[in-house]
This record gives C-alpha cells, sequence and structure tokens, in this order.
C-alpha cells in the first residue's frame, strides 16, 4: 500500500525524477522531493491558498492535488516567475504597493494573480477582488494586495 | 494533516472505473474526481479510503453539450467550466451566476459538477440547482445503468441513494424555455463559505403572471428540495413586492431546518425568508 511510483514532474520548465506514495500530495513533493520551497503549505486543507501552484496554466491548490496526478503536466510556481535578475510585474508591483509584510502567503497570492490574468487578462476590477478573496493573508488587510494585482494587471495587458 | 495511504487506480474508461468500482468499493475504495471535499476530509483523517480510483484520466468526462431537450454534463466537468455561460439561453446564464458562488476560484478549477451532487452537502450550490431544476442523473455500476430523478438520488446530509459499486457518470438539467426568469441567492459570513441558506427560483412570466414556479431551497434542512407551499404561493400572481414576501414567509414555514452551534432553527428560518425573497427580487426581468 505504501509503495512508491516513479514520475517526472515539470516545474518551471525542469523535469525532476521522483519517487513518490499515492498519498503525496503535490505541495509536498514539490517541496520535500523537488526542494522547490518558494511554495509554502499553510492550512493542507485548502482553505488558506499558500500553497497555489498553476498546473497546466490553471491556479490550483496543490494541498488538495495529489503529486501522481500532476505528473508529465506543466506546473510553474513563484521560483519560474522571474526572468534572471528581472522581477515578474506581479512581484515588483507587490513590492511598491506594499502587498506583503511578512511574505508567508505572497507566493500563493502571485500565482493565483499571473494565474488568472494570464488566462483573463481583461478581468474586472469587481471579478478581480473575488478572485484575490482565494487566499487568505493576515498582515496587509488585502487593500495593498488589491492594489498590487491591478497594478500589474495594466502593466501585463500593456506588455 | 496527511492523508493515510491508499492505492491509486487510474481507469482510462468508463468500464475499467465501473469493474475498479465493483473490486475495490467493498475494500473501502471510492471515487475520486475533483478531490477539493475528499481530499480535505482526507487530510483530517475523517476518511481513509484504501483504494481510490481517479477518474481524471478517463477520456471524454469532461464533456458538457446539449442532448434533446436537456444539458448533459459529464462526471468530470469542472465548476470552472460554468464560468462563461455553455450554452445560449436561460440555463447558460443561470449556471453561470451560480457557479460564482461555489467556493473559490482555485477550488472551482479542479471540483466537479457531478463530484458535488455524489458528496450531498446540503449547502451545495449544485444540488440545490439539480432539485430545483430536476435533474435525471445517469448512475452506471457492472450491473448496468439507471437514471434517478434527483429528488431520488438526495437522502439526506452527504447521503445518496448510489450503491457502493455505482459511479455518477453524468447528471442531465432539462433546458428552460427562452421566457424563463431565475433569481439565486445565497446567504454566508464570508465570500466562498458553505451557504447558510440559498434559495433558486425560475417560473415563467405569461400575460403578466407567474406559471410553473419551481422554488428551491439550500443549506437549510438535510438536503435541498423544491418547497411546494412556496410556490402556491407564486403561481397564478403577478409579481410584486408584497408576493415576494408572502413565498418568503411560506417558504420559512415549510422548512424544517438544520440547527447547529452557531444557527437556531429560528435563524435559520428567518435566512430562508429573506433568501427566498432576494432571490425572486433578483428574478425581475
Amino acid at each position: 500500500m505504501t509503495d512508491k511510483t516513479n514520475i517526472t514532474l515539470n516545474i518551471n520548465g525542469r523535469n525532476h525524477a521522483i519517487s513518490v506514495e499515492s498519498r503525496r500530495t503535490l505541495a509536498d513533493a514539490i517541496r520535500e522531493e523537488c526542494g522547490q520551497t518558494g511554495t509554502h503549505i499553510g492550512c493542507e486543507h485548502g482553505v488558506c491558498g499558500a500553497c497555489t501552484v498553476l498546473v497546466s496554466g490553471e491556479p490550483v491548490r496543490s494541498c488538495l492535488m495529489f503529486a501522481q496526478q500532476a505528473a508529465g503536466k506543466e506546473i510553474r510556481t513563484v521560483e519560474g516567475l522571474a526572468r534572471g535578475d528581472e522581477m515578474h510585474p506581479m512581484q515588483r508591483t507587490f513590492m511598491e504597493n506594499h502587498g506583503l509584510q511578512c511574505g508567508f502567503c505572497t507566493p500563493g497570492f502571485l500565482m493565483l494573480a499571473v494565474g488568472v490574468l494570464e488566462k483573463e487578462p481583461d478581468i474586472s476590477d469587481h471579478d478581480l477582488v473575488d478572485v484575490l478573496s482565494s487566499n487568505l493573508c493576515r498582515c496587509t488587510g488585502y487593500q495593498n494586495i488589491i492594489k498590487a494585482v491591478r497594478a500589474a494587471a495594466i502593466e501585463m495587458r500593456q506588455s | 494533516m496527511k492523508p493515510a495511504p491508499f492505492t491509486r487506480h487510474v481507469p482510462k474508461t468508463i468500464d475499467e472505473v465501473v469493474s475498479a468500482l465493483a473490486e475495490f468499493a467493498p475494500q473501502d475504495g471510492r471515487i475520486l474526481a475533483g478531490g477539493q471535499s475528499l481530499v480535505p476530509i482526507m487530510a483530517f483523517r475523517m476518511a481513509r479510503p484504501t483504494h481510490l480510483i481517479d477518474i481524471n484520466e478517463v477520456e471524454g468526462l469532461d464533456r458538457i453539450a446539449i442532448d434533446g431537450d436537456y444539458l448533459s454534463i459529464g462526471a468530470r466537468a469542472r465548476h470552472g467550466a460554468f464560468h462563461k455561460p455553455v450554452i445560449d439561453g436561460v440555463l447558460g446564464k443561470l449556471l453561470a451566476f451560480v457557479v460564482s458562488h461555489i467556493a473559490h476560484y482555485p477550488i472551482r478549477m479542479r471540483g466537479t459538477f457531478c463530484g458535488s451532487l455524489a458528496h450531498a452537502d446540503p449547502s451545495s450550490e449544485w444540488c440545490l440547482v439539480a432539485a430545483t431544476l430536476g435533474a435525471q442523473l445517469v448512475v452506471k455500476s457492472v450491473r448496468g445503468e439507471r437514471i434517478v430523478a434527483v429528488e431520488d438520488f438526495l437522502e439526506g446530509i452527504m447521503s445518496t441513494s448510489l450503491a457502493e459499486d455505482e459511479f455518477l457518470a453524468e447528471a442531465r438539467l432539462p433546458l428552460l424555455p427562452a421566457d424563463t426568469q431565475f433569481g439565486f441567492y445565497e446567504f454566508s459570513r464570508r465570500a466562498g463559505d458553505f451557504a447558510m441558506a440559498a434559495a433558486l427560483v425560475t417560473y415563467r412570466l405569461v400575460d403578466g403572471v407567474i406559471v410553473d414556479a419551481h422554488v428551491g431551497i439550500g443549506g437549510a434542512e438535510d438536503r435541498p428540495r423544491r418547497i411546494a407551499e412556496a410556490e402556491a404561493v407564486l403561481n397564478g400572481q403577478a409579481p410584486s413586492p408584497d408576493l415576494f414576501v408572502a413565498a418568503g414567509e411560506a417558504a420559512a414555514d415549510a422548512v424544517e431546518p438544520l440547527e447547529d452551534i452557531l444557527t437556531t432553527a429560528e435563524y435559520r428560518c428567518d435566512l430562508v425568508r429573506a433568501v427566498t425573497r432576494r432571490a425572486l427580487e433578483r428574478s425581475l426581468p
């Protein structure tokens, strides 16, 4: 029952050949087996959104998906946002708008916002607030996160 | 907070799904679709299935299409598929309005329509839609196929008439006439929380009066259902604020409210009264 299966996770364009039990969540596999610790784990039952990553372009809770289910799919995490030393517009606007304090929830918010804006670049401000209600932040009170994502949305539409 | 060990099976066809279910259901095997309810329950160790039959790689189960006079929704059609109307007409708009109330965006990328029905949470929006519109459910097993009306499917809190070897393969929602009016209202404390009460109403206006009213209430009783007493108030009458108040009263009088530590029966009835009236207010053209 606890047999491990060999799978390949493609994270930010790089293949990781790993061996995991069927019960291993994608979040744990990304951090423990693949060493990509930018993805944070908060509640482990799909409420907080800290572990949000993109799977095949869609934001998902990686604690509610098993690693074996993501084998062969394109996974993107916070480590894949910057281009070398140049931050992704979403990362920069979070910094400029004080969209984080302790930073624990930030990787989840970044992946959520980037994933939604890539799919729906013209999303309304109202719908964007609804999307951002998906994740929990205990520092900022959300206002600066909303400001940051709206600023990044404008930049992402222009580029 | 880690799920207990299980064996994962990955069937490629519906035949393989039902034969895996026939073999492993007696050993506490279950279907894994979107996993957005099952996996949290497993993380809490409230469920410890020893086998999971993962239907995410079965071809064609995400189909959403019109078949004759109903909308066919496949076993793995995800909530997110309904964000934009899946079909022209009232039903597509109704589903797109309701879906935004289900959990949060990333959950909607994984969770499934049929999974919600099989999970049968009393506050499930899709269970309310199915009950209000009169869904037919296609259930498959190695023993064959049967079609179950939603009122015979939803049996109580997280309880359905599915036998342990049966698989909910498809939900069928009747198409709505073009002149159908609908309104939906859900009350919860925070965006994405479970509904404490929700109402879905549909009706047609013929010569200024309401005909064929459907009033569905969810989150208030052990399962969503139509409330005939409220429908009787509406049928044959012209829409008006007083009529909507009366329909809300009738719904509140008719339900047998669930109670929990935060919600007394009296409060739940107040919510039923309010959500029914507000759904009706939203239904006006």
